[in-house]
């Protein structure tokens, strides 16, 4: 068997509602609260970035299961927010766990998809024997271009789990990946913003390839939507989740307990990952979760995993991810969080 | 910071490396060649908590260039729970309700930059716990 | 070991010099001290300078000075332990001259600060700090000092307007010293209302960035005898200790160990206890640590610094006035000058020279300087003869 043996998630308590950010353009906020289910989204604060978050969400992971530094064989941190543009993020992250010198690193970055990917590789180290245990890390402190829709979206959050073949809380049933190359969302080099194709982002981007990566997980395994507890998808936005879940012959209530861009936004990377934490927290031993990413680009990797008893020994260790998303929050406005995330140009 | 200085304190920015005399048991954080109460020269390597206390603290609103974007920012001697004391800035809190004895949590953060173009200047940070 | 007199004294109005270099005030204030001293030939020249590196970006500073002065293949000597190279400057001068190496020597001190912005000269002075562990963190001078303010505020109940009076006080006597930067007084009410730098130490609190220099001529008691046509001030107590670099290595933030340490010696050397001082300078680079420092040479019991402050005890009409140059608040503070300053304003002090702020009948005087927030202290006692 191979799973995850730890898990660990991590937002700012920073956060900025979807109002603050319609005042200042003279938007209209309605439109996108209930139009996209978007209420307000966290925002790393000035100290914080793709690395610490990563990081943060690491130490959660090993407060849940004290796992040997020097079993970890790889370390990857998907984002597409390193704070390098050449240096990676995922060394100070191995360093920083001492599980240097003895292991392999990289950087990872496909839009959104980047986490699921580092998930899916450590997999498939872990399978293949290479490795004893992988670190699979999707973090983004990601920048929607002022008055941009995707302002106020673009949030930051962190999620790491460790991949390995004993203890595991969430074993990994099945995978499936998909891939074309479709242009909805890209950033070009040295830009500071994203650009995107709009409306085209949602039918032959995001619906095509989640819906296309769920079915087909489905029919891989045969499990069908009834017999899955929780589904958790990647969300641009609080819309796009529910409508891709509905196709795919999901309740409201399975996606209910991962469904979180309403109260932090879309945190790229992170998003589906910090949902899958989220319902972790909550799952009962044999339950079936299955997660689809999103990466723009574009494609999507599907996950099945089952629930162990062994959640119950782990999981209570760390803090849980709703209280991330709920407690001890700090409203921003636009000033500081223009501040926050560089936005005022100072020299 | 030039990059071989920030190189050779990483055990120490990031996971928090001491030493402790063989001899006396006495806690050194940065390491160092002599325990200054019994004059060993023995070591073993040790990692300290990540929790403690305000010791003492203050809220700088006025700062070095290379931090005077980031002001107000509080500042503190914190006593991990090992005993060993460490200087940091507190984050995440809210800067009118710290006090002596108020317990936090070192995490990683970003504490400042060497420009646009130089490298970023990692360290521990002190939060709420 | 020969004992040593002071028979020169060398200063000028300190502030921000913008048409006068490092060299320029040194040798004013060599010059003034030579010509008090009544001499035209010195044995050799010590100067404490903290970072004329970093200040004005030129290093071997001794060498250059002695050029200038004029006196040709000068053996000359820089010292540094951040803001007390003055005092160590004095200190290697009283060795040289103890041990008969040098007959007679001019110790000087200089900083000039202002060529440089406020934030780069924070940045200067905040090297003397542990750049790796304190430094890096983002910690400055009067950051360190406003934590040992709280750790003494919360230990013994010491407060803002206590540290205030203390600001008020050196600027009451600042207003009586020609040579202060600042001469103008101020009132609790101004240094409560100050910008709060870090807090509880407000603008008021924290003492200046200052062009300066001042010069001494020391010499053999037997040589002084000889050429001095003034009353001679005698060195009578000398001491010199350090602490941990950071503050988080020390045991206790309420004290500066190195100064109690090295009160004790110079007491004892001198043969005398703090109850015998008539007149101190103290390194208030920060009110609170004049407070602290009253405490640790024993004028005050622990704690009770503040309180003295407030009542009075150490001002100039006082029981032991401390600080009536004005202190670093009110006279300034450049760094490598200020241990000089002190012991000119003993000498002063005890020639019966310090006009409007003279206290009487003084004796007896002791200088206090410390080196960043007292890694390195130097005491030094001083008696008319």
């Amino acid at each position: 068997m191979v799973g995850i043996t730890s898990y660990g998630a991590y937002v700012p308590r920073y956060r900025i509602r979807v109002e603050d950010i319609a005042k200042e353009w003279g938007a209209d906020s309605e439109s996108y609260k209930r139009g996209l289910f978007l209420n307000e989204k966290s925002v790393a604060g000035m100290d914080e970035d793709t690395i610490t978050m990563s990081l943060e969400a690491t130490r959660n992971a090993l407060r849940r299961a004290a796992i040997d530094p020097n079993k970890v064989g790889a370390v990857y941190v998907g984002s597409e927010s390193h704070p390098y543009a050449v240096k990676p993020s995922s060394t100070i992250i191995a360093e920083a766990i001492n599980a240097v010198p003895h292991c392999h690193c990289a950087d990872l970055e496909f839009a959104c998809k980047a986490g699921t990917e580092s998930l899916f590789i450590t997999y498939g180290l872990v399978k293949a024997g290479l490795i004893t245990y992988g670190l699979a890390i999707g973090a983004d402190t990601s920048q929607g271009a002022p008055n941009d829709a995707l302002e106020y979206s673009a949030a930051s959050g962190a999620a790491a789990f460790f991949v390995g073949t004993e203890n595991i809380v969430a074993n990994i049933e099945a995978t499936y990946s998909c891939t074309t190359d479709t242009p909805d969302f890209w950033r070009r080099d040295n830009q500071v913003y994203p650009r995107h194709g709009g409306r085209f982002t949602g039918t032959p981007a995001y619906f095509k390839h989640v819906h296309l990566a769920g079915k087909m997980l489905l029919e891989k395994t045969g499990v069908t939507p009834a017999e899955i507890k929780y589904a958790v998808f990647h969300q641009p936005n609080g819309k796009f989740p529910q409508r891709v879940s509905k196709m795919l012959g999901f309740s409201k209530d399975q996606i209910k307990a991962g469904l979180l861009a309403p109260s932090i936004g879309n945190t790229y990377s992170a998003s589906s990952l910090i949902s899958l934490t989220a319902v972790l927290d909550i799952a009962e031993k044999d339950d079936l979760i299955m997660m689809v990413s999103y990466g723009s680009g574009a494609g999507s990797d599907a996950f099945l995993f089952r629930v162990t008893d062994a959640i119950y020994q782990t999981r209570d260790k760390a803090k849980t991810t709703m209280s991330y998303v709920n407690e001890r929050l700090v409203y921003l406005d636009y000033g500081l969080y223009a501040k926050y995330r560089d936005k005022i140009i100072i020299s | 910071m030039s990059v071989p200085k920030y190189w050779r304190n990483i055990p120490q920015r990031y996971r928090l490396e001491a030493v402790k005399c063989i001899k006396c048991g006495k806690l050194f954080f940065p390491p160092r060649p002599v325990c200054n109460e019994c004059r060993s020269q023995e070591f073993e390597t040790v990692h300290l908590s990540d929790e403690g206390k305000i010791v003492t603290f203050t809220v700088l609103n006025s700062a070095p260039s290379k931090f005077s974007y980031q002001t107000p920012y509080p500042i503190a001697v914190i006593e991990l729970s090992d005993s060993a004391k460490i200087c940091a800035q507190i984050t995440d809190c809210d800067i009118d309700k710290l006090y002596i004895g108020m317990p936090v949590k070192l995490q990683m953060r970003k504490l400042s930059t060497e420009g646009d173009a130089g490298i970023i200047n990692y360290g521990y940070k002190a939060v709420p716990a | 070991m020969r004992e040593v007199a002071i028979i020169g004294l060398g200063i000028h109005k300190w502030g921000e010099h913008w048409d006068r270099s490092l060299s320029d005030m040194f040798i004013d204030v060599a010059l003034k001290a030579m010509a008090d001293a009544e001499i035209d030939k010195i044995d050799s020249m010590c100067v404490g300078c903290m970072t004329s590196g970093l200040f004005v970006g030129q290093e071997h500073i001794a060498v250059q000075l002695a050029d200038y002065l004029g006196i040709k293949h000068l053996p000359a000597t820089r010292v540094e332990t951040a803001c007390a190279s003055g005092a160590l400057a004095f200190r290697t001068g009283l060795a040289e001259v103890m041990s008969g190496l040098s007959d007679i020597v001019l110790v000087g001190g200089v900083e000039k600060m202002t060529d440089v912005s406020v934030e780069d000269a924070t940045f200067a002075l905040s090297t003397a700090a542990d750049q790796d562990y304190e430094g890096y963190h983002g910690i400055t001078f009067p950051a360190l000092c406003a934590m040992m303010a709280r750790s003494h505020m919360n230990r013994y109940g010491s407060t803002s307007e206590q540290l205030a009076s203390v600001a008020v006080k050196n600027h009451f006597n600042g207003a009586l010293n020609p040579n202060a930067q600042y001469q103008s007084q101020i009132t609790i009410e101004n240094v409560m209302n100050s910008t709060i730098i870090a807090d509880p130490l407000h603008m008021l609190d924290c003492s200046p960035i200052t062009d300066g220099a001042a010069a001494v001529i020391i010499c053999s008691m037997e040589t002084a005898r000889k050429i001095s046509k003034k009353p001679i001030v005698k060195v009578t107590g000398w001491g010199h200790a350090t602490d941990t670099l950071a503050l988080h290595n020390r045991e206790d933030f309420t004290t500066l160990k190195s100064t109690e340490l090295a009160a004790q010696q110079a007491f004892k050397i001198a043969g005398i206890g703090p109850r015998d001082i008539d007149v101190a300078e103290i390194h208030d680079g920060f009110s609170i640590m004049e407070v602290i420092a009253t405490e640790a040479i024993g004028f005050f019991e622990k704690g009770q610094g503040g309180f003295a402050a407030e009542q009075g005890r150490t001002a100039l009409n006082g029981e032991l006035p401390v600080n009536t140059s004005g202190g670093l608040k009110s006279r300034g503070h450049p760094a490598g000058a200020t241990g000089v300053a002190q012991i000119v304003e003993i000498g002063y002090q005890l020639r019966g020279d310090a006009g409007k702020r003279q206290v009487q009948n003084a004796r007896i005087g002791l200088t206090q300087n410390i080196g960043g927030i007292g890694g390195s202290s130097l005491i030094h006692i001083m008696e008319a003869v």
